[in-house]
């Protein structure tokens, strides 16, 4: 592949978007484990709550502020590395953008200072409802991007406008309703809380193998384990209903992950495993499962779901369409709307097409000059490499299935087992840490690289969206920011298993306080001596 | 749907414009205090107590400040794209720049204080410096750039070219006027952080930030006098010379441009504009004095207000330019033809109309919980919840 500024934009969006959210699904997920653990706080008044949420809270603090310190980037780089994308759709994809801000960001930017600097400036009841504004900030911040992202996969509620060039919204509801944003948002922010909760079951599991903190440890696992529960069965059943609406909106993508190069009769059968050779057009030693596909992409045992091949002859048809919208597309450009209705008529007709005639800007510039050969080149570039799909797909989805197997053996046994947990289970609960990330970063691969050659499916083409650059400015940022952001993460990777290694904070004072009520509370009731309750 | 017929389009687009013109002096207000006090640190605070007490009177509410200024890209993307396309990909290394500052920040206020070493905590401070002083003054810049005309133009298909090398680019944006705007930008956020300082933290850190803030706040008027006088004299202006649509499609290249006018002409044309230069001065003024005195409330105050009017001057001597092109001016962005559809900016004011009052609300109480100065009992005393 040559490294030209297209390929590099895409370099440095990927790396940029990768970091950011490395640290986002655990701020998803945390920080309602938080507000979780002091709702118990409140309810029951018992200092072990208060010190699990402290405990947890500075964690979260220090994942927080990277995920606010990358996220400033990804709102600017889509003006600095695409800007012809940002003018092109800029009236549709900014107004989610900037909703997430007045709505999501401020709420929970605003407050997450109050939840750390607030503990003895506000009553109980307060400081809860700071917790819980933070988690809803940040899980309706998740709402608005994947309202943005959704439309990139299949762009509702808009059009386009030859007189100012670009996409323009017809129909706010329909960007915000749109199936793929609604089922991709559910699907995420669960995915952020297994993230948190494999993360919070991990870390109370080494503490349970060192013999410390044995009483937040035990009470976090159960809270980790029936959350995380509830969150990795909400995944999977969600990434479902991603892969139905997929069947309808990107049907190339869906082909491309299935590696399945022809139309299959209904109901088709589901690829287990196999082996995709783009050359030759098939998929090797590949294992059926039979119906499955079917059932899965279209809900039915008699609706087809077209191949690779046929997908391909689909985007030759339209890419000579969007020829003829291009050609009307300069006509009613040039006398500025002012043409004969015939020419109207031609034109929005063929408009639906005219992102697959700009699929041959990369081999000329003048659609219209366009040879028989470069229309059927760029309708094979409709097709995305198949086997990192096939691959990540398959991998993200079997890690998907484990955490509902992990997460439902460590409830069982903190439910009715009485927490007696096997060694080896600790040990594996703390190694598996990093896999929930490893799932989400390949759910994003499988979504954005699955998407191409497109930024906005069948409207425009990633080639067309950049910006005026050179290959030595983005050299820079692609530099400053793989360097600067390594770093960063090395910090707070320190900083984390430092706070880890140290353990929650013990304010002496207050458990002391608290027993010698809670004692007083017992004798008064019964006369019996309490058992010792909460400190280690 | 033709709700959003209710409001003209040409109206739209103005109120929008005062929009943009309420999150930049909304960004400057709040997080503008902020970035002073990054940049006043090394010079304010001397001990690693004294530092942590100027840290931590904006420990608490940077975050939330901050989000002006990410919501000011969200808000510029969803209400004038073009304008958004056009600034952050033309001054690409300088944004590069503003966001690797910006990035440090956060970083610095929360790590800083979670380890013991004195190196560790010296590099942060530099960081928290480079984060506050840095945008401070690459924002002024970028403005006098803007004032100047940047080098852009747009093909037919509205896709915006730069002339000039990488460098050449990034170099040429520090051309003397813009580094004079510079100077009033961080000269003024430098000041509204010593009026902040002098307000949340106690001597000797106080009385520092009320000696420094005096000389910023001097500099700011000096510095802001010139500038007037050097755009006044010595910088073409721009004007629409077809007929104005401002009803008419978002498309740059459909009205006639021309450099041939001073910037001075929007004040013959509309006098009461002046009133913007005027506060300016008036509030920075007024700011230096009650910086000498004791009045630490209304020394904020009047810092804002100083700012509001600094920031209002370069909007209203524009008006209707957004971004100006120097090399083909016909390309130039303006107010009748860089926004979003009617439609999107219909929608986009109903949910600002909704949230913004919301967002004030919570914000003004968070401050009232958070009233009060920072001391050292606060910092020795919870030395495991602040930073």
């Amino acid at each position: 592949m040559e490294f030209g500024v297209v390929e590099l934009s895409r370099l440095q969006f990927a790396m940029t978007a990768m970091y950011h959210f490395l640290f986002v699904p655990l701020t998803l997920g945390l920080s309602i484990v938080v507000a979780i653990m002091e709702t118990v706080y409140v309810m029951t008044n018992r200092p072990i709550w208060r010190q699990m949420t402290k405990f947890w809270g500075t964690l979260f603090g220090i994942n927080f502020v990277l995920g606010v310190a990358t996220g400033i980037t990804m709102e600017f780089q889509f003006g600095m590395n695409w800007s012809y994308y940002s003018h092109y759709v800029g009236d549709i994809f900014g107004a989610p953008l900037a909703i997430e801000g007045l709505m999501a960001f401020f709420l929970e930017a605003t407050f997450v200072g109050l939840f750390f600097f607030g503990w003895d400036k506000l009553t109980k009841v307060q400081h809860l409802v700071v917790a819980w504004l933070v988690a809803i900030g940040s899980n309706f911040s998740a709402l608005w991007i994947l309202i943005a992202n959704g439309w990139m996969q299949n762009p509702v509620g808009a059009e386009f406008n030859p007189m100012t060039m670009r996409m323009e919204m017809t129909s706010f509801f329909e960007v915000l309703f749109n199936e793929v944003a609604q089922a991709k948002f559910v699907h995420t922010v669960s995915a952020g809380y297994v993230t948190a909760s494999v993360f919070v079951l991990g870390v109370s599991a080494w503490y349970l193998l060192k013999n410390r903190h044995v009483e937040l440890a035990r009470r976090s696992i159960a809270v980790a384990a029936s959350f995380g529960l509830l969150s990795a069965l909400s995944v999977v059943v969600l990434g479902d209903e991603s892969g139905y609406s997929a069947t309808h909106s990107q049907k190339m993508k869906l082909a491309a992950i299935e590696g399945m190069w022809e139309t299959q009769e209904a109901p088709a059968s589901f690829t287990l495993i196999g082996i995709p050779d783009q050359e030759a057009k098939e998929t090797r030693y590949a294992i059926h499962i039979p119906y499955v596909m079917g059932l899965i992409g279209t809900r039915s045992l008699t609706r087809e779901i077209p191949g690779i091949d046929q997908l391909v002859e689909n985007a030759e048809a339209r890419i000579r369409s969007g020829i003829t919208a291009y050609d009307a597309l300069l006509k009613v450009r040039e006398a500025r709307g002012d043409v004969d209705e015939e020419t109207k008529r031609v034109f929005e007709e063929h408009s639906g097409d005219l992102g697959f005639a700009m699929l041959l800007r990369r081999y000329v510039e003048d659609p219209r000059e366009a040879t028989e050969e470069q229309i059927v080149m760029a309708a094979n570039d409709t097709v995305p490499t198949v086997w990192p799909l096939f691959w990540a797909f398959r991998l993200m989805v079997g890690l998907g299935f484990s955490f509902i197997a992990v997460m439902a053996y460590f409830f069982w046994l903190a439910s009715f087992r009485g927490m007696r947990f096997p060694r080896w289970a600790l040990w594996f609960a703390v190694i598996i840490i990093p896999t929930p990330w490893i799932a989400a970063e390949l759910g994003w691969f499988v979504a954005e690289y699955g998407r191409q050659p497109w930024t906005v499916d069948s409207v425009l083409p990633t080639v067309m969206s950049v910006s005026h650059l050179s290959v030595a400015d983005l050299l820079i940022t692609l530099a400053g920011f793989v360097t600067f952001y390594t770093i960063l993460f090395i910090i707070e990777m320190g900083l984390m298993i430092k706070y880890i290694r140290k353990g929650p904070y013990m304010d002496v004072k207050e458990t002391e306080n608290w027993m010698a009520r809670h004692e007083h509370r017992l004798r008064t009731h019964d006369g019996n001596v309490p058992v010792t309750m909460p400190a280690e | 749907m033709i709700l959003y017929e209710l409001i003209s389009f040409d109206t739209l687009r103005v109120i929008w414009w005062l929009l943009l013109g309420v999150l930049l002096i909304g960004f400057a207000l709040t997080d503008g205090f902020d970035m002073g006090v990054g940049a006043l640190l090394p010079f304010v605070a001397k001990t690693d107590v004294e530092r942590r007490i100027a840290i931590n009177t904006v420990g608490p509410v940077w975050e939330g400040n901050q989000v002006w200024f990410i919501l000011g890209g969200g808000a510029i993307f969803a209400a004038w794209p073009p304008l958004y396309a056009v600034s952050f990909s033309g001054f690409y290394l300088a944004m590069f720049t503003v966001l690797a500052a910006l990035i440090l920040r956060p970083v610095g206020f929360k790590y800083r204080s979670k380890r013991e070493s004195a190196a560790w905590r010296n590099g942060w401070d530099w960081a928290l410096f480079a984060g506050g002083a840095v945008p401070a003054l690459i924002f002024g810049v970028a403005v006098g750039n803007v004032l100047q005309g940047v080098p852009f133009r747009l093909t037919d298909d509205l896709f915006p070219m730069y002339e000039g090398a990488f460098y050449a680019k990034f170099l040429g944006l520090l051309n003397p006027f813009a580094l004079l705007a510079g100077v009033v930008s961080l000269a003024m956020l430098a000041m509204h952080g010593a009026a902040w300082l002098a307000l949340k933290a106690e001597d000797p850190v106080a009385g520092r930030a009320r000696r420094i803030g005096t000389v910023a706040g001097l500099v700011a008027i000096a510095t802001f006098a010139l500038a007037g006088l050097w755009l006044a004299f010595g910088i073409d202006g721009y004007r629409i010379t077809s007929e104005v649509a401002a009803n008419g499609h978002s498309n740059p290249l459909h009205s006639e441009v021309a450099r041939d006018v001073s910037w001075l002409a929007a004040y013959s044309a509309r006098p009461w504009i002046a009133i913007a230069p005027i506060l300016g001065f008036l509030g920075m003024a007024m700011a230096v004095m009650k910086l000498r005195g004791d009045g630490e409330v209304s020394a904020l105050l009047w810092s804002k207000l100083g700012i509001f009017g600094i920031i209002s001057t370069v909007g209203l001597t524009m008006f209707p330019f957004i971004l100006p092109s120097s090399i083909d001016p016909k390309s130039s962005l303006t107010v009748w033809d860089a926004s979003s559809s009617h439609q999107t900016l219909f929608v986009m004011l109903v949910v600002t109309l909704i949230f913004m009052p919301i967002i004030l609300l919570y914000t003004a109480w968070v401050y009232k919980v958070l009233w009060g100065k920072v001391t050292e009992a606060d910092i020795t005393g919870n030395s495991e919840s602040v930073y």
